[in-house]
């Protein structure tokens, strides 16, 4: 396995709807600005892994249309597994470069939610069609269920789930690519109207729009690029059962864990809470940013909640986690996941738009499914910890 | 100012429950619910299905399954999305007696207006049933909801 860094990250703005531009001229901007952050051309781009979840769309395969915007005559190559499509697309263009077959690949995503009049709909064709979809699931009611499980077994309240709201609207205040932009405290979380109990409007993520290009390099092409490149230091991504109720229990996200432990083994992270500096977790709802932190260590099981609330997770905390502003405030779903790693890539550079102080090492995350995949990446100013 | 034009897509499928999971249903014209026991590790899966995801190995052995269990956790949905039930309805899971997975379902029998006191009603670990259609015809909607055993 080669040494491979990250050189260039590239965002649209996240809107509700961007009508200014077609998909391809999303994708088109997405990697335009990844070259410029990274000062190189296309032709130097050897291989392209593309993400996106197609019915979002209203496309069937848009890689086709979006293949335009920069994919050529190179070797192409997409992903597509729900929420963690965006990540598990850097991975795959990750493995490009780490396995020696290119020197500089880029991993892009495009998603237009908003031209989707109604995600729900959408994401309850995600259930079984003939055992699960009567039951009118969708993302936001699954997450409600690992919420009602958490509340009942830990004691979590709604003031805490809001808490993790207040500071995700005040970190996308300072991100100028956020879709949400919301000055809010916690009584505008807790009377804001009641989607899929217990969660709330304000607990939940938009449908965004947008574009995210990530570029990877080989080590010695990474270094003649930039002096600031985000090094890869590892990277995991692991499947559950399909069923939702097979879990056995919802309040602990599993699978996470087990990622997480492997990906902190190959890294060499010993204690994730001391190692990691700032983590980009996926949680398009409230509850799930706590779910994250205790699957992964930052937090012990049933005292996520409190992070939030006590500010453990703010960008002066302990555990800055989601300092973007995170899915909560932006949600293009196939290109989520690697906006996650953009940001994180961009703290270790020191050139996040809400930068948290001596940041050494970031993780990235995403999951997807009916709570089925997660990914994991983690990147690190040293080439090693 | 740009201009926009409308899309939709309306396509039909038809979904094959395939040889194994007809049984499933089948029984379901009878108001019974069948699982499969799966040889290795021994557990029952409802909904079936063919292979032990877990073990890797065929799960031929039907076992059926009490029409009633315990909910582990709940939802109300109290806006209206596209195509979706009309607001507000319950969903949640249930883990059916001689079960050892639960199903995504609807919940009923109960007001749902107030989602404090359904989610009191249909608090982790309370015992519910199933209320069937009267003349059940072979799919999952045979089963309307399931409601508390004791009201």
């Amino acid at each position: 396995m080669k040494k491979v860094a990250v050189v260039g990250v590239g965002q649209t703005k996240f809107r509700t709807r961007r009508n200014d531009k077609t998909h391809p001229e999303l994708t088109f901007e997405a990697i335009n600005k990844a070259l410029e952050h990274a000062d190189i051309e296309m032709k130097d781009i050897e291989a392209i892994a593309y993400g996106t979840m197609d019915p979002f769309d209203g496309i069937y395969c848009p890689e086709r249309w979006d293949v335009i915007a920069g994919g050529i005559g190179k070797s192409y190559m997409k992903i597509s597994t729900g929420g963690t499509t965006g990540l598990t697309t850097a991975l795959a263009a990750y493995e490009h470069v780490a396995s020696g077959l290119f020197d500089i690949a880029m991993a892009v995503c495009t998603q237009r939610v908003g031209e989707c009049v109604d995600a729900q709909p959408v994401l309850n064709t995600a259930v079984c069609p003939i055992y699960e979809r009567h039951s009118g699931a969708g993302a936001i009611s699954v997450a409600a269920i690992q919420a009602t499980v958490h509340m009942h077994k830990y004691g979590t309240t709604e003031e805490d789930m809001a808490w993790v709201s207040v500071k995700d609207h005040k970190n996308a205040l300072k991100n100028p690519n956020a879709h949400i932009k919301l000055d809010i405290g916690i009584e505008e979380v807790l009377n804001s109207p009641m989607i899929c109990s217990p969660l709330k409007l304000l607990e939940c993520c938009p449908r965004s729009d947008g574009a995210c290009a990530v570029i990877f390099a080989s080590e010695d092409v990474a270094r003649k690029i930039r002096d600031n490149p985000a090094w890869v230091l590892g990277e995991a991504t692991i499947s559950d059962n399909y069923f939702a109720g097979d879990r056995p229990d919802l309040s602990h996200w599993d699978t996470l864990s087990i990622a997480g432990r492997r990906l902190f083994r190959a890294a060499g992270i010993d204690d994730p809470m001391k190692d990691i500096d700032v983590a980009e977790l996926y949680s398009p709802f409230t509850i799930q940013e706590i779910l994250d932190l205790e699957a992964l260590g930052f937090a012990k099981k049933g005292e996520g909640k409190d992070y939030a609330r006590e500010g453990i997770t703010y960008p002066d905390g302990k555990m800055p986690t989601n300092p973007s502003g995170g899915v909560l405030c932006t949600n293009p779903i196939g290109a989520t996941g690697l906006v996650r790693l953009a940001e994180a890539s961009l703290q270790v550079m020191g050139e996040a738009s809400n930068q948290i102080d001596d940041v050494e090492t970031a993780l990235a995350h995403a999951w997807g499914g009916t709570l089925q995949f997660h990914t994991l990446m983690i990147v690190s100013s040293k080439k090693r910890i | 100012m740009v201009l926009k034009f409308e899309a939709k897509w309306e396509i039909p499928f038809v979904h094959s429950a395939g040889e194994h999971g007809t049984k499933f249903f089948e029984a379901l014209k009878e108001k019974r619910i069948m699982g499969v026991k799966c040889p290795k590790c021994g557990r029952v899966l409802v909904p079936p299905r063919a292979f032990c995801e877990r073990c890797f190995v065929d799960t031929a052995d039907w076992v059926e399954v009490k029409d009633e269990g315990i909910v582990t956790t709940v939802t109300v949905t109290y806006i209206k999305f596209t195509g979706l039930p009309d607001p507000p309805y319950a969903t949640g899971i249930v883990r059916l007696d001689g079960a050892d997975t639960g199903m995504l379902c609807l919940l009923g029998g109960i007001d749902l207006t107030d989602w404090k006191k359904v989610h009191e009603t249909f608090k982790p670990g309370t015992k519910v049933k199933a209320v069937w259609k009267d003349e059940p015809e072979g799919k999952i909607t045979d089963i309307l909801y399931f409601e508390p055993l004791e009201k």
